[in-house]
């Protein structure tokens, strides 16, 4: 069953267009990959799918329309983790997490989806902390606890591990892999780092100045002719660089 | 397994909750025994139960200055600290308050229009200051909405701090042409509550009931704007209409307060700070709080402003004003030291 149809998606900020004609759609028990340089439109589509911004065209979730959705209805179905500088007070960890149940109103299971949510993220002894005296790392923890703690249908990730060390970006990528096999979930991802897009999507779709250049499954959409043409570089050689170093150590 | 936390919370939240509010009724009996003439609690309590002679000076010193007078000073101090606790969280702002949102500016500019045309009382100033209050807020909406559709903070806020500069320059006319009102006007800018009547503690408690009523329900929705907007998008919150509702309110407080009472300046600004350093930052608690700790401050202050140089009284604003520049400089000492390196100034 489809998770979400994006058709003819157009944003504009004033005269100038940020997305333009964008379509694909995104199955159940798939990991769309959205990958681009920067300035290609990628958070905004998020944003979109997320009721932050107008755009024109057609958004469509599990069949419905969200134009028609009440927030707490879509926040039921779709959670976000965006990207973000910090928080303004000192709530405590659990603080936040308890957010993500905001949509559910006065739920009995609440408690039960924080306390796994926490633990799952390995924030669980932190619980009482302050926001305010957060690690970076931390922090993007705290918040993927929050959107786990949702509870949704469709998992929206804006780079997911920006701030966090090789250790938790694995962590990360496991639990998230692990979140989508249960049924009736899907994630939609966007990554600059290509080989994680490679490792872990089931699909993806390469975004240049607001328009899809290509969409499918991740070896055909991140090849290197798409990748010259969308970066105007050589990302497969400079990629083999990089790891190349590896060998000499 | 789950944490058996809910009920503890609750029962916690409802202690502290009675803690911050005990304090109101003994400052309350105090303010209205206290003054240029001292009078005994067991005489006031007679007095406000009729059972002193009507005409005594007791009795007509605590049924018809001090007790409305009180009422109002509460009233007002809870009215503006609530004000500026929901502005802070809802623009996740500390240094925003009930003022931020220019409607102030547009009272204010009500209440010295009237002045300066010779209206004076219920009927003149504060009607004014109330009408303008809300064609204020109507303006500052109407221009957000039409440069920004989506209402976004930021806009609001510019549109705001703009309108503001405009209403005082307004003023500052106004003032120019006032003639033999400008001591009046000049008066009633530094904020004074003396004279306030029954007339006055029914309209300040007819506005904040259902707008206290309102923005009380709000203590999740402003938790999630303090995590910030976009978050609080994400999570399900209505945030178009939560930024209304919270506006509309704080704009009716404002309004009716300014009319009141003059500019009292602070409240709004330094009591939620120090409450939550007190009650933390959930807003469920943070804002009966500010309530309570509001009132309670504008009492004290306004007995201080009675009896410092008594017979003479000060006006409250200067007072307040005093006071709070000195609390907030401490506040922002503390909190650049414990916070250092962070985005905001945290409690």
């Amino acid at each position: 069953m489809s998770m979400l149809d994006i058709e003819n998606l157009g944003v504009a900020y004033g005269p100038l267009k940020i997305l333009k004609d964008v379509s694909f759609s995104l199955e159940e028990g798939q990991w769309l990959m959205l990958v681009g340089p920067n300035g290609a439109g990628k958070s905004t589509l998020i944003n979109a799918v997320a009721g932050g911004t107008a755009y024109t065209g057609r958004i469509r979730l599990q069949g419905r329309d969200i134009t028609g959705m009440r927030p707490r209805e879509r926040a039921r179905r779709v959670g976000v983790l965006a990207q973000r500088s910090g928080v303004g007070y000192a709530y405590t960890v659990e603080d936040v997490v308890r957010l993500g149940r905001y949509a559910h109103g006065r739920d009995p299971k609440n408690a039960a989806h924080i306390h796994r949510a926490l633990v799952q993220v390995g924030m669980e002894e932190k619980r009482d902390q302050s926001v305010l005296t957060l690690s970076g790392g931390e922090l993007q923890r705290t918040f993927l606890a929050q959107v786990l703690a949702q509870n949704p249908d469709l998992l929206i990730l804006d780079e997911p591990t920006n701030h966090l060390d090789l250790k938790y970006r694995q962590q990360v990528f496991e639990l998230v892999g692990k979140w989508l096999q249960t049924p009736g979930r899907a994630v939609l991802c966007v990554v600059h780092d290509l080989s994680l897009a490679l490792a872990y999507g089931t699909c993806a779709v390469l975004l240049k100045e607001g328009r899809v250049m290509d969409r499918g499954v991740p070896k055909k959409v991140l090849s290197r002719e798409n990748l010259l043409s969308t970066y105007d570089m050589d990302v497969a050689a400079w990629s083999r660089r990089m790891l190349g170093q590896w060998n000499d150590m | 397994m789950e944490r058996p936390g809910v009920d503890r919370d609750k029962k916690r939240r409802v202690r502290r909750l009675a803690l911050y509010g005990a304090p109101v009724p003994l400052v309350f009996a105090l303010c209205v025994c206290v003054g240029s003439v001292n009078i005994g609690l067991g005489q006031t309590i007679r007095a406000l139960f009729g059972l002193l002679e009507a005409a005594s000076p007791d009795s007509l010193i605590i049924r018809t200055v001090r007790l409305p007078r009180v009422l109002c000073v509460a009233l007002v101090g809870a009215a503006l600290s609530l004000s500026g606790c929901a502005m802070q969280g809802l623009l996740r702002n500390p240094l925003a308050d009930g003022s931020t949102l220019g409607v102030s500016a547009g009272a204010a500019l009500g209440a010295v229009l009237a002045i300066a045309l010779g209206r004076t009382g219920m009927g003149g100033a504060v009607v004014m200051a109330v009408l303008f209050a809300f064609g204020s807020l109507l303006v500052i909406l109407a221009l957000s909405f039409a440069l920004d559709g989506s209402l976004a903070t930021n806009t609001i806020i510019l549109v705001g701090v703009i309108f503001s500069m405009f209403a005082s320059a307004l003023m500052s006319l106004v003032i120019a042409f006032a003639g033999e009102h400008v001591r009046t006007i000049t008066f009633w800018t530094m904020g004074s509550l003396a004279g306030t009547g029954y007339g006055h503690a029914l309209l300040l408690a007819g506005a904040l009931l259902p707008c206290a009523g309102i923005i009380l329900c709000l203590g999740r929705e402003l938790n999630a704007f303090a995590v910030g907007e976009e978050n609080a998008r994400h999570v399900g919150v209505d945030v178009k209409r939560v930024k209304l509702l919270v506006m509309v309110c704080v704009s009716a407080l404002i309004g009716v307060c300014v009319s009141v009472g003059g500019t009292i300046g602070f409240v709004g600004l330094v009591i939620p700070h120090m409450t939550r350093m007190l009650s933390g930052p959930d807003h469920k608690v943070l804002l009966p709080a500010s309530m309570t700790v509001g009132a309670v401050f504008l009492m004290l202050a306004d007995l201080t402003a009675r009896i410092l140089v008594k017979p003479l009284e000060l006006p409250i604003g200067v007072l307040t004003s005093l006071v709070g520049a000195v609390a907030f400089v401490l506040i922002f000492y503390r909190s650049r030291r414990g916070a250092a390196g962070h985005e905001y100034v945290g409690y």
